[in-house]
């Protein structure tokens, strides 16, 4: 625990060291760092509004990287694109080295785009939700979505359903059956793990609502992913609650040895677990960094609390 | 303890089991006599599987599909015409003449109906691929639609030559005996309730839930709702091959849309999202079709009442009941149903032994609860009632 | 093919998408608002063939059709009422079931009420009256139905578009939830909806009926399975975009019979939206939804 702790530290340090010696050495963060997530330009525009305006973000291995804004600043709908709800207007999503996600205008939206760096892409290439989530980004939701008439257990089982080595024919006449055993061990050690063994057989909507938060992110959990995306993950809790949840995800990123992309308002939260933070107004990146500086920030402060730009 | 349990469910299983086929092969001993039970039980039984086969992609994937009909009136064509005696096929295509392809080509019973199923299937296959991406609104009225123009298509003269147009095929060799029926219709059933039980149930489940939820587990909403659509068409397939020997007759005019609805009344009955619930469903509403038949009879009062007869009550009409009334009462009960007890019998859960044995605790404990409450209201009237009259007095 | 059999028969495919058009806009109105194929529309429809049969035996035309009019929208709104209402809150299949199960009950006690038999539909003189031009005789039914119907649909669209009711239908059909905060008495706004819808399926039937000469208990839910097809053709929830379908479903309807393969009429209807549902799912003048997450 100490020595990650310790690794984690000396993680910051190097990001720091990024902001102050320019690219040289993020060449050599980069290659010590194995990049997980990659988002370049990425444009949503609905009709005439431009919802994510030019977003580029990086997510390192092992790192918990915030994703924060006012409301409306187009934070969910960053998120969408990266998890393959929507198709981005323009601009790109690695994952891994893989591209998930390419988006040029074309057609109609060509002509009304009003977004950045038209014509830097030339595909599109679409990957849907699922597929996403096969290859390893696994996601909650800002308003719970968990299968509220269905066991606490069988929220968790049928995310095992993705990976499993079966065919409806076998499926259908227990020739799986070692496959079906593994996914329920698999399911009750994760159970075990969050604690939530003990209400397998409740149905997961009479849960607590902090439990149901818990059991939604057990559920991302249990798809194996290598990156997990949070949204909102506080919403609605309280103090002690949030600082729980705190404790939590950074216990789930050593546990199972994630990446983490959240969305949050909350604050302490965000000050106290991430890593790196990126603050978007208006779909537009308007600082990046540390906590610190980005609590330092004058745009995020002005952002946040609408004040105007002290000069 | 636990398994003590289990082997007490095992037991009160085969107990179960050796009843029915006890009760059939009582049934089986004397056809003649037994011929009206046979028919109900037969007729349930083939309407279970299309009810469980609709439940399955309604109740267990939440896509309204409403091609059943259209569904069982393809298996019901390509069974009979795969079984009929090829000597008898001259005479029932007197006016077209059966195709040469076809005409010698004769299938067991089993063979037909997995034919049906193939068939089925793959015509889901095909319908299923525009439609499934799309909302569940648009299924229920593609799905619709295809059973009219599977009906427009069989009874094309065009096609004369292989559907007998709108004759039909008929004489088709009926069931062995009894337990041909059940044994098959039984097996669809268990199929579809293993299938229901596997993991891919579980993702049917999941997609009927919250599909976005779903597809953000890693579950492809296209092909789990495909897989689902296949299945229960193949299998209401079946159903209508099971129909069309049980009547020895397919014929267009038996699949029409009320067919469809027929069948959404046994499912809506039993329980959306309840195999258990299907089947009751389908035996409730086969057997109280025959039994309420009166209902569609003239009567006066003397027929019904014999100590009536003679005077001037009992000539007189039975107000209501004529032609028809039957019906008006089971569309009645489909409302009935919906609006004020759309759990159906058994709810969206299965029937266990566990569940039955615990009705009359569950009962007992509502009886109670109710008891209680009515206990309480009383003493707080009374006390209201007290405070009335302490106020009063001052 | 003579030219005369095709204006002929191009007349008959626009009165009878005339009809179609009247009825297709109840289905689309009542889907843009709540959601829900209303499958009873098209028994509502047959059952006010049934009351001009029996209004007409009372009272002369005149009188009659307000009266058909009239009990037809009471029906429709005691079929909302009743069945519909209390599932409001209830998941949208749920409804839908209750809808086929009250198409399912109008066909029962159509079939009870009034038997099996087609009843003769009134032939009202003043609808009936025939013009002949050269090879063409038409009746002023058939030249009357569209356009009728593109007047009703043009006023209906103003009443959409510039009235404060239409106003509150276009913020329901948007969001229920929204109107309601915003003052707006959604169930009145539902209830309306339906008024109008059966309006217009009322005449909608003297026009279909007139041309068809008789009444049985099954003679709605083609028509109004057809209707609804109509509607997803010209985009769920366009009215305009409805009464486009509507035409297109009739005249190609009349196309196919003319052409000799009347087994395949109402076939043909679903191979149309097998079509629109692969190249246009959102219809002709749909817009694309975009759900929210």
């Amino acid at each position: 625990m100490s020595v990650q702790e310790m690794e984690k530290r000396k993680d910051s340090a190097a990001a720091e060291g990024v902001k102050a010696s320019e690219t040289k050495s993020e060449t050599a963060a980069a290659q010590k760092k194995e990049n997980v997530l990659r988002l370049e330009d990425l444009t949503m525009q609905f009709g005439g509004v431009v919802a994510v305006n030019n977003l580029s973000l990086e997510v390192n291995k092992g790192e918990i990287v915030a994703l924060i804004g006012p409301n409306g600043a187009g934070k969910t709908t960053a998120f969408n694109c990266i998890t393959g709800v929507y198709q981005p207007t323009n601009g790109r999503i690695t994952f891994l080295g893989q591209t998930l996600m390419e988006g040029c205008p074309t057609g109609r939206a060509a002509k009304t785009y009003a977004g950045e760096k038209a014509g830097k892409y030339t595909k599109n290439i679409h990957h849907s939700p699922d597929e996403i989530c096969r290859a390893g980004i696994a996601r909650t939701f800002q308003n719970i979505r968990l299968f509220p008439k269905q066991s606490v257990f069988d929220n968790v089982l049928v995310a095992k359903h993705m990976r499993a080595k079966q065919n409806p024919f076998t499926a259908t006449f227990g020739l799986n059956h070692a496959e079906e055993k593994r996914m329920r061990e698999e399911t009750w050690a994760l159970l075990k793990e969050q604690n939530l063994d003990s209400y397998a057989s409740y149905e997961a909507g009479s849960l607590p609502y902090g439990m149901q938060r818990r059991l939604e992110i057990a559920r991302a959990l249990a798809t194996d992913p290598k990156l997990l995306c949070l949204d909102e993950p506080a919403a609605g809790m309280n103090p002690q609650e949030t600082l729980d949840l705190s404790d939590f995800i950074k216990k789930i990123r050593d546990q199972y040895h994630l990446t983490i992309l959240l969305i949050e308002h909350h604050m302490n939260l965000v000050m106290g677990i991430s890593d790196r933070i990126y603050c978007i107004d208006f779909g537009k990146l308007i600082a990046k960094g540390t906590a610190e500086e980005v609590a330092n920030d004058p745009k995020v402060i002005s952002a946040y609390l609408g004040m105007q730009e002290v000069v | 303890m636990k398994t003590s349990k289990k082997s007490i469910r095992i037991i009160a299983d085969a107990v179960l089991v050796a009843l029915v086929i006890g009760y059939l092969a009582l049934l089986q001993s004397n056809t003649t006599a037994h011929s009206y039970a046979i028919t109900i039980i037969e007729r349930s039984c083939i309407y279970a599987v299309a009810a469980v086969s609709m439940n399955l992609i309604i109740g267990f994937t939440g896509q309204f599909s409403l091609g059943t009909a259209g569904f069982m009136c393809i298996g019901a064509y390509v069974t009979g015409i795969f079984t009929i005696p090829v000597k008898m096929r001259d005479q029932i295509y007197y006016l077209y003449g059966m195709a040469d392809c076809i005409h010698d080509i004769k299938l067991p019973l089993i063979a037909a109906l997995a034919l049906s199923a193939l068939l089925c299937g793959l015509i889901a296959a095909v319908i299923g691929w525009p439609v499934l991406r799309l909302k569940s609104d648009y299924l229920a009225i593609a799905t619709l639609g295809f059973s009219e123009i599977v009906r427009a298509i069989f009874g094309w003269d065009g096609l004369g030559k292989i559907t007998n147009a709108s004759y039909g095929v008929s004489n088709i060799p009926p069931f062995a005996n009894i337990f041909e029926c059940v044994a098959i219709c039984g097996v669809c059933i268990l199929i579809m309730s293993l299938l229901i039980r596997s993991s891919y149930g579980r993702a049917f489940k999941a997609v009927r839930d919250d599909d976005v939820a779903a597809e953000a587990m890693g579950i492809n909403l296209f092909r789990t709702k495909q897989l689902s659509f296949v299945v229960s068409s193949a299998f209401a397939g079946v159903a209508g091959g099971l129909l069309a020997v049980f009547m020895r007759s397919a014929v267009t005019s038996t699949f029409t849309v009320a067919l469809t609805y027929n069948i959404l009344l046994m499912v809506v009955l039993g329980g959306i999202g309840s195999v258990s619930g299907s089947i009751i469903g389908a035996f409730l509403v086969t057997g109280s079709q025959e039994w309420l038949r009166f209902l569609d009879k003239e009567y006066v009062f003397s027929d019904l009442i014999p100590g009536l007869s003679g005077t001037v009550f009992g000539s007189a009409q039975v107000p209501l009941l004529r032609n028809g009334f039957r019906m008006v009462i089971f569309s009645i009960l489909l409302m009935v149903v919906v609006l004020f007890w759309n759990h159906g019998i058994t709810g969206s859960k299965e029937l266990s032994w566990a569940r039955i044995i615990s009705i009359p605790s569950v009962l007992r404990e509502r009886k109670l609860r109710k008891a209680e409450e009515a206990k309480r209201r009383e003493q707080e009237e009374a006390a209201a009632r007290a405070l009335e009259k302490e106020v009063r007095g001052q | 093919m003579s030219l005369s059999y095709f204006i002929q028969q191009l007349l008959n495919g626009l009165s009878l998408g005339g009809a179609y058009a009247l009825i297709a806009i109840g289905y689309t109105m009542v889907y843009g608002i709540l959601r829900m194929i209303n499958f009873a529309h098209g028994d509502e429809f047959m059952m006010a063939g049934y009351f001009m049969i029996y209004s007409i035996a009372v009272f002369p035309w005149f009188i009659s059709i307000p009266i058909v009019i009239a009990a037809t929208v009471v029906l429709g709104v005691l079929i909302e009422r009743v069945a519909y209402r209390p599932l409001r809150n209830a998941p949208r299949m749920s409804v839908m079931i209750s809808a086929i199960g009250v198409s399912y009950l109008l066909e029962n006690l159509a079939n009870y009420l009034f038997t099996a038999m087609p009843q003769s539909y009134p032939q009202i003189p003043i609808l009936k009256y025939v013009y002949n031009f050269g090879d063409i005789s038409v009746s002023r039914v058939t030249i009357l139905a569209p356009v009728l119907t593109i007047v009703l649909t043009v006023l209906l669209v103003m009443l959409v578009n510039k009235t404060k009711l239409g106003m509150a239908m276009r913020a329901c059909s948007k969001d229920q939830e929204t109107a309601k905060i915003m003052g707006i008495r959604v169930d009145n706004v539902i209830t309306m909806t339906f008024v109008i819808g059966c309006a217009l399926a009322a005449v909608g039937s003297i026009l279909y009926f007139t041309d068809r000469n008789t009444v049985q208990p099954y003679s709605g839910s083609l028509p109004g399975l057809k209707c609804f097809v109509a509607a997803v053709i010209g985009g769920i929830g366009n009215i305009p975009g409805a009464v486009v379908g509507g035409f297109i479903v009739g005249i190609c309807q009349i196309a196919i019979t003319a052409a000799g393969y009347s087994v395949f009429s109402d076939a043909f209807t679903f191979v149309l939206l097998f079509i629109i549902l692969l190249v246009r799912p959102s219809g002709l003048f749909g817009e694309k939804a975009v759900d929210k997450v």
